[in-house]
């Protein structure tokens, strides 16, 4: 190679720390054309194109960097919107340290950042946008056929977006007001504003993709009418339901799940309270147990509502925390507080029935479980206090039984998620297909999408004839 | 979708709407619930269906607080901007001989379908509807043409026995040999329901209404402690078996945000008014 690239990834300006934990507004800037293109320099335009095969929907990496190399910057965000329905969004929370980068070759050089992909998505995204540039997609013509999203997570928006490009007709229906999944009502506004939300969510739309919102299915629409009225449905209704370590305390009033918290801040603007009606506690002392993602959000968000201490409370250690490293460092310089390889064991209430604080207790590592990490032990006569207003169990999520149970013959794997080929997403029903977290469990909005882009493709042969997953 | 084709004031600060939505009138059964949001800023609150007619459902509302009288505020010709459902699990309507339905407040209104739906199913109804005084108990008219037997008590002896809903629930455990009960009021209401049904050892049902956000089990507001297990009300529920019910645990959880409400109301009440017409 003539030119060695910059070892580096092109820094990307964000708020201080001090600032931003008194507001929700984004924390990084985005890259400025000046910079993307910097940034754009530095991919080596592989030919064997590693860094594809790390993204599920197969993104033209080399492609676009191209041409945002080149200044062409509507025809980069034209090249995305091939393949990724949401480019802004991924550019900003796809895990792309697991994902493209990981597989990019500038990162193998030894002491190098491999090329920052996902800021370079959200650049052309971004810049499409503000420069209100109309990507002409092309559209099949019509082919007479409906098909039922159930859902308008990433995964539901995707194949609706996808299918509706092929040429049918597709119907979404979403339970809450407004759409999106967890991308409305989980992730913060300052790490996903949802502008940029709506924003890609009105393109899926423009593609003539209808969205029906405040739609529970199996409860405003039996899964017999879905079934009689469409060719083929598709379930992705997400992992939604909140699980609870169910210790003594539960429901003390302040001790919430993160679903709830993050919903009221992030779906109903809490955070704006009173001029948005929908209150949330306040807490000054606050303590969210969980290592993973949404610790980090529900811990950050309680910041920002004005919180004097927020403090982490994981059983494991930092090591084994599932968190990104990138959503764990702004945490750390945001002045949150860790305590790891530590246990609530019980929450302790006032007379008024108010959480005052969490006994916990410490733990340490044993052997390996089935996760590959090494198990927590908790340590006889370790526990103590920690004191708190406040709690959020940010322990993960399961399937939300309400549709499943109404979908008679609907096969179900023990955890309660559906059964559906990796591949067609056919599930043991004629004509359903399923993905993302209600098949997979929690896992990630890329992953989401690209169950819903094989989806669209399995459909599309399903009901064109080509190929019947049930014979 | 979601005007407000009819209002009539009930009670004091009590009233019914009559709304169009097809989904819900076409598939709503007894005891199921929506949950609505009246504009951008507005929160989800959850209200029971009681009743319909034609393309519309029946809301009875009784403003307590910021939300409830905003939506009491609406008028006929608007709009509701966002209304979910039918939620919730329904009433487990059946043939059980003589049951007694015990309502209180504006649960008169919920218990209304699940009294029609029990009666078409045979069943002879013993019927308790309390209130404060006379005006405070609606749909009289609706359940004395349903019920087999009446009893309406009042707080001050305004209007049928002076005293509260379990004295009538009393009388008629002496009268009859009851086979089944369902009590909609308010909580403490359903808490003296649910201890008075367990003394005559009869199965009660309570629809409970603990604070929600969604509605469809996503975010474990409304979770109530029901024979020491966590359920959610939302979709386990809204109706529980009284006697399993931790109701000490439900009040707590509806007073944790009183501080916030009240600030609420009385912001809303500096913007608006004077709101004692309501
Ligand atoms: C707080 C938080 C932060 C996260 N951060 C990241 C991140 O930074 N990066 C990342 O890649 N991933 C992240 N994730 C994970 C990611 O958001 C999910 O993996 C992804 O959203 C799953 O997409 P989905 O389409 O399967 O379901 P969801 O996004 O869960 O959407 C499902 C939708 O279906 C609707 N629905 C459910 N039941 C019904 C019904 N019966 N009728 C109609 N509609 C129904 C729901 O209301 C919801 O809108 C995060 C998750 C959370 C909770
Ligand atoms: C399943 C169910 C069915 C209901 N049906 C009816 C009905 O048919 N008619 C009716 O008038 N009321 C009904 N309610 C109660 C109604 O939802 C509350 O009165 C309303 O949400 C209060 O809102 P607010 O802003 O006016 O009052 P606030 O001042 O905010 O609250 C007053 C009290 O209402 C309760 N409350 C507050 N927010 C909520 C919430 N989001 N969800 C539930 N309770 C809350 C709390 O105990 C609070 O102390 C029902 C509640 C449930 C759970
Ligand atoms: S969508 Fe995600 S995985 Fe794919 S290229 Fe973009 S950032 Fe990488
Ligand atoms: S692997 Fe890295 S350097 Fe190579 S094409 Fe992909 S992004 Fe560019
Ligand atoms: S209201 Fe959210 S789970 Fe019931
Ligand atoms: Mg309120």
């Amino acid at each position: 190679m003539a030119v060695k690239p910059f070892p580096k990834k092109t820094p990307m300006r964000e708020q201080e720390a001090k600032e931003r934990i008194k507001n929700f507004f984004e924390v990084p800037f985005g890259y400025s054309e000046e910079e993307a293109v910097l940034e754009a320099g530095r991919c080596l335009q592989c030919p064997a194109k590693p860094c594809v095969s790390g993204c599920p929907v197969g993104i033209d990496i080399p492609g676009f960097i191209r041409k945002i190399r080149e200044r062409n910057f509507a025809e980069a965000a034209k090249i995305l919107k091939l393949y990724n329905n949401l480019p802004a969004i991924c550019g900003r929370v796809c895990p792309q340290e697991t994902q493209c980068e990981e597989k990019c070759v500038v990162g193998r050089i030894p002491g190098s950042e491999p090329v920052a992909i996902g800021r370079l998505e959200r650049f052309a995204a971004d810049w499409e946008a503000e420069h209100s540039v109309q990507t002409q997609i092309e559209i099949a013509p019509a082919k007479h056929k409906k098909v039922a999203v159930v859902g308008s997570g990433p995964a539901g928006l995707t194949v609706a977006a996808d299918l509706a490009k092929r040429g049918y007709e597709v119907h979404i229906f979403e339970t809450l007001h407004k759409p999106g999944g967890v991308l409305v009502y989980g992730i913060p506004e300052f790490r996903l504003p949802k502008s940029i939300v709506e924003r890609e969510v009105n393109y899926v739309k423009s593609l003539s993709v209808q969205i029906f919102l405040n739609m529970p299915v199996g409860r405003a629409i039996p899964v017999k009418d879905l079934l009689r009225e469409y060719d083929a449905i598709f379930i992705g209704v997400g992992a939604g339901t909140p699980k609870f370590m169910g210790i003594e305390g539960t429901n003390l009033n302040g001790v919430y799940s993160a679903n709830e918290f993050l919903t009221r801040v992030n779906l109903m603007k809490a955070y704006l309270f009173p001029e948005y009606d929908t209150p949330v506690r306040r807490g000054k002392k606050v303590i969210v147990v969980g290592g993973g993602n949404v610790a980090m959000d529900a811990a950050r968000s309680a910041l920002r509502l004005g919180a004097e201490s927020v403090t982490v409370v994981y059983r494991r250690t930092e090591q084994e925390m599932p968190a990104r490293r990138e959503e764990y460092l702004h945490a750390v310089e945001e002045g949150i507080k860790f305590y790891w390889l530590t246990q609530p064991i019980r929450y302790v209430g006032n007379e008024k029935g108010e959480v005052v604080g969490a006994e916990c207790i410490s733990m340490r590592l044993g052997e390996p479980d089935e996760s590959g990490r090494r198990r927590p032990i908790p340590i006889e006569d370790s526990r103590f206090i920690l004191e708190a207003d406040t709690v959020i169990e940010a322990i993960g999520t399961e399937a939300n039984r309400f549709l499943l149970s109404q979908f008679d013959g609907l096969k179900l794997n023990k955890y309660g998620y559906i059964i559906a080929d990796e591949n067609t997403c056919a599930t043991s029903m004629r004509k359903v297909f399923a993905g993302g977290d209600i098949v997979t469990g929690a896992a990630t909005v890329i992953e989401a999408m690209g169950a819903g882009k094989r989806a669209a493709e399995w459909i599309d042969k399903f009901l064109s004839g080509e190929y019947d997953p049930w014979k | 979708m979601n005007l407000i084709r009819e209002k009539r004031k009930l009670a004091p600060g009590v009233y019914e709407f009559w709304i169009e939505n097809n989904h819900i009138v076409k598939y709503a059964q007894p005891g199921q619930f929506v949950v609505m949001r009246l504009h951008e800023k507005a929160e989800r609150i959850p209200i029971t269906i009681a009743g319909k007619k034609g393309d519309c459902f029946r809301a009875v509302v009784r403003a307590v607080g910021k939300s409830t009288y905003e939506l009491c505020m609406v008028k006929e010709g608007d709009s509701i901007m966002d209304i979910a459902g039918p939620l919730g699990r329904p009433s487990e309507i059946d043939f059980y001989g003589n049951v007694m339905l015990v309502g209180g407040g504006v649960g008169i209104a919920t218990l209304l379908p699940i009294a029609e739906a029990l009666k078409a199913q045979n069943n002879r109804l013993y019927v308790v509807l309390g209130g404060r005084s006379k005006e405070y108990v609606i749909m009289l008219e609706e359940f004395s043409k349903l019920a087999d037997q009446m009893i309406v008590t009042t707080d001050d002896g305004s209007f049928g026995i002076k005293g509260v809903v379990t004295d009538g629930m009393q009388m008629f455990f002496e009268r009859e040999k009851i086979d089944i009960v369902w009590a909609v009021g308010p909580t403490i209401m359903m808490k003296f329901c649910s201890m008075k049904a367990k003394e005559h050892g009869v199965k009660i049902w309570v629809s409970l209404n603990p604070i929600m956000v969604d509605g469809t089990g996503m975010c474990g507001a409304c979770r109530v402690t029901v024979d020491g297990k966590i359920k959610f009300a939302c979709v386990d529920g809204p109706e529980f078996e009284g006697e399993l019910v931790d109701w000490d645990e439900l009040l707590k959880r509806l007073a944790q945000y009183r501080d916030e409400e009240e600030r609420s109301l009385k912001l809303f009440m500096e913007r608006v008014g004077d709101l004692s017409w309501l």
